[in-house]
């Protein structure tokens, strides 16, 4: 048996899904790859049933924004988390604003249902499969996902406030 | 699992419940649609965003110190354990050692935070249940916990405690003294509020066998921190991934075996005897030293300083203002919170605010198993179970 | 003896064996100390809120030991806590619940103005949905600011005509509100 160490974790990806993989990072020790995001559903499948690193626990999905990244504005961000042998990883999966679709994992992980939703509800990534998509922070009427760098942090009904004070 | 009913009738006809969003029963903002069949919980649906207050967007528009508020105002119980876990994120993006004196004085601080939220958890369990003098019997505990914060810091709730590389002030005297006396006398305390109810008749109908999780479902579910040890898993940030010296120590992690309400309320309880004897610990072998790292482009220079020194107040000027080179990266740091694994994940694009902040929060994350948790029993055992979840409205809806 | 002082009684004309005060100073001094808060704690005030009620600060001292949970039994609502866009029609609806007279504190910056959280989704202040009486400022505030908050709404139910309610004036505000 090798050891269990982000190289080990790449070999092991790599030899599955290498044409699938972008780019490989290692910020701060945390093992980083881009993946072809029609991929996501069987790379995370392969590392929850691999023998030796079960990658079982989905700690964090989130979205990102690039809106200067063109083709590749959004991303959704997926830690993965293996209790067994203590080793993390970080898969990201861009998307075209035009088409932000990728595949759900709530069947793999509970988890990731409202991790989901929220997503969806920032950002706008629609995850196909999924329970139960719909907003879950903001209100329904929503027309806007908030997280998106186009749109403004302050809420633009105020009235009270006077611009001059602010310097703008 | 007896309380459990499985079986359902499903000639009868539903009632539909609305539980929430301002149910005297449930502590915070948290609406459940619940279908009912009698007293007995068919379904449930949670919604949530009650007070959604947008931390992720606030955060892209904010200088790094600036943030430290907001991650206050997340599990308002422990709010010095989200500080530690962000000043710990960015030191982690700079590449900034703190001195020991640093990790311990933040452990005695994290660790009292967590007895002032499992406290809280606790004590409202037994609320729930009808017993609500350990409530106010312990709440002056948790006033005493207040007190050692104003000492540290100078608030009582949202601490907004240390800085980027280290604390703001040393302990003073008068901080060592007090929590010398509260770990003195907290003991006592703890052991007549676990004898007021942990062996309660009571109290042992209403939680035991109530709103159970096995521990695969709670793997699942992505459940971390007192939840996941009371189903059975010893998993730990503390332990697995040590942050701020806590390999230095040695403490059990407590572990249940039934998942139920009542083995994650004596989870929390065994968590208090072991966060006592962490503050213990850490306070006599308190090593010698600077209270913060030689970070002069993050840490604030002393105030005296600024007033007399050009390059203190060049440093001031460029702390304040944002101005200070930040490098490009992302970093993913987890602290464990009064209620799970608490993770931050940082892009930082160089510039003065973060690209991108995802704060990890582990109420949001564990508490779309409740529906799961409570099928099948009554209302006022749902109650219990929420309660027993420690589901902090602040956490779930950022 | 212990230093309990008992609270004056209102000005009037005292005799052997009477005393005679107009109605509504009598009624104000009765509403005033028997006050049944209604705490609508949305997030970290609510706490803060906890410690008030609890044995160290004791609300009770000031004739609220009986905290309402149901706005249909409640005197005072007392918003401790961020309002975001999501609970407005809630906190509306919960103000129509409460039963005349009924009196509204906001407790903290988040319910005064919105705080420290000038975005999208948070109500900036709770009085865009319902009218104030006071406001108790702080992040949260302390214990001792919020039994300020309450001493000074007793002072307002103290000195509160009882034509208030009817008068043109207090229907406006209402209105303003849109409030029937």
């Amino acid at each position: 048996m090798s050891e269990v160490n982000n190289a080990y974790l790449l070999k092991e990806l790599q030899d599955q899904f290498a044409a699938f993989i972008t780019q490989v990072d290692e910020p701060y020790g945390l093992l980083t790859i881009e993946l072809d995001k029609e991929q996501i559903l069987p790379v995370l499948s392969f590392l929850v049933k691999h023998p030796e690193l079960q990658m079982q626990f989905l700690t964090d999905v989130c979205g990102m924004h690039f809106p200067d990244n063109k083709g590749k504005e959004l991303a959704t961000v997926y830690h993965v988390h293996s209790f067994t042998k203590n080793i993390r990883l970080r898969i990201k999966c861009y998307m075209s604003l035009d088409a932000p679709q990728i595949d759900s994992v709530t069947s793999l992980f509970g988890s990731a249902n409202w991790q989901e939703r929220e997503t969806f509800d920032f950002f706008g990534i629609e995850f196909i499969g999924h329970p139960n998509l719909k907003r879950i922070l903001n209100v329904d009427e929503m027309e806007y996902f908030p997280m998106r760098k186009e749109y403004p942090l302050e809420d633009q009904t105020r009235t009270d406030k006077d611009d001059t004070y602010f310097g703008r | 699992m007896e309380n459990t009913v499985t079986n359902f009738d499903h000639t009868s006809e539903y009632t539909t419940l609305n539980l929430g969003p301002t149910h005297p029963a449930t502590h915070g903002i948290f609406q459940n649609i619940l279908t009912m069949d009698g007293e007995i919980i068919v379904e449930a649906e949670q919604t949530c965003g009650y007070i959604h207050r947008a931390f992720e967007k606030i955060a892209e528009h904010r200088p790094f110190y600036q943030i430290t508020p907001l991650t206050d105002r997340l599990n308002y119980c422990s709010s010095p354990i989200n500080n530690m876990g962000w000043h710990m994120t960015v030191e982690k993006l700079l590449g900034v050692q703190t001195p020991k004196r640093v990790d311990y004085m933040r452990i005695i601080i994290m660790e009292l935070a967590r007895i002032a939220d499992h406290l809280i958890c606790n004590s409202v369990i037994a609320v729930d249940c009808g017993a609500l003098t350990g409530f106010t019997y312990v709440f002056q505990w948790r006033e005493k916990i207040y007190d050692i914060y104003e000492e540290i810091c100078g608030a009582r709730l949202t601490t907004n405690v240390g800085r980027i590389g280290g604390l703001e002030r040393d302990f003073s005297p008068a901080c060592i003294a007090k929590i010398r006396e509260f770990i003195q006398e907290y003991p006592k305390v703890l052991r007549e509020f676990t004898s007021l109810v942990e062996r309660n008749r009571i109290f042992m109908d209403r939680t035991v066998g109530v709103g159970p999780i096995s521990v695969e479902r709670a793997l699942h579910y992505g459940f971390t921190g007192p939840n996941l040890r009371a189903a059975g898993l010893d998993y730990d940030v503390r332990v697995m991934n040590p942050y701020s010296s806590y390999q230095d120590f040695d403490f059990t992690i407590p572990v249940g075996v039934n998942g139920d309400t009542y083995d994650r309320f004596r989870v929390r309880q065994e968590e208090m005897w072991e966060s006592l004897k962490l503050i213990k610990n850490a306070l006599e072998n308190l090593p010698e030293g600077k209270f913060f790292a030689e970070v002069p482009e993050f840490y604030l220079p002393p105030k005296e300083e600024v007033y007399k020194n050009m390059e203190a107040l060049i440093w001031h000027f460029k702390i304040v203002m944002g101005e200070t080179d930040v490098p490009v990266g992302e970093v993913y740091h987890s602290v464990e919170g009064g209620n799970g694994e608490l993770g931050f994940y940082l892009v930082s694009d160089g510039g003065r605010a973060a690209y991108r902040l995802h704060f990890r929060r582990p109420c949001f994350i564990y508490y779309q198993a409740f529906p799961e948790m409570i099928k099948g029993s009554t209302l006022s055992d749902a109650i219990v179970t929420m309660s027993s979840m420690n589901v902090i409205a602040g956490e779930l809806d950022a | 003896m212990s230093n309990i002082q008992v609270s004056p009684p209102p000005p009037g004309i005292e005799g052997s064996g009477f005393f005679a005060t107009t109605f509504e100073k009598a009624v104000g001094l009765a509403r005033a100390n028997s006050i049944w808060p209604l705490p609508f704690a949305t997030s970290c005030c609510g706490i803060e809120f906890m410690a008030t009620m609890a044995a160290n600060y004791d609300l009770a001292r000031f004739g609220s030991e009986r905290i309402s949970f149901s706005p249909r039994q409640a005197d005072l609502l007392m918003v401790t806590g961020t309002i975001a866009k999501k609970m407005g029609p809630v906190l509306r609806q919960v103000y129509l619940q409460m039963a005349e007279p009924r009196w509204v504190i906001a407790v903290g910056a988040c319910a005064s103005s919105g705080g420290i959280f000038d975005t999208y989704s948070v109500l900036q202040g709770i009085d865009k949905v319902i009218p104030v009486d006071v406001y108790v400022p702080g992040c949260p505030p302390r214990p001792e600011q919020l039994i300020d908050g309450i001493l000074k709404i007793q002072e307002l139910v103290k000195n509160e005509p009882l034509k208030r309610r009817e008068s043109p004036e207090y229907k406006a505000l209402l209105a303003s509100y849109g409030i029937e």
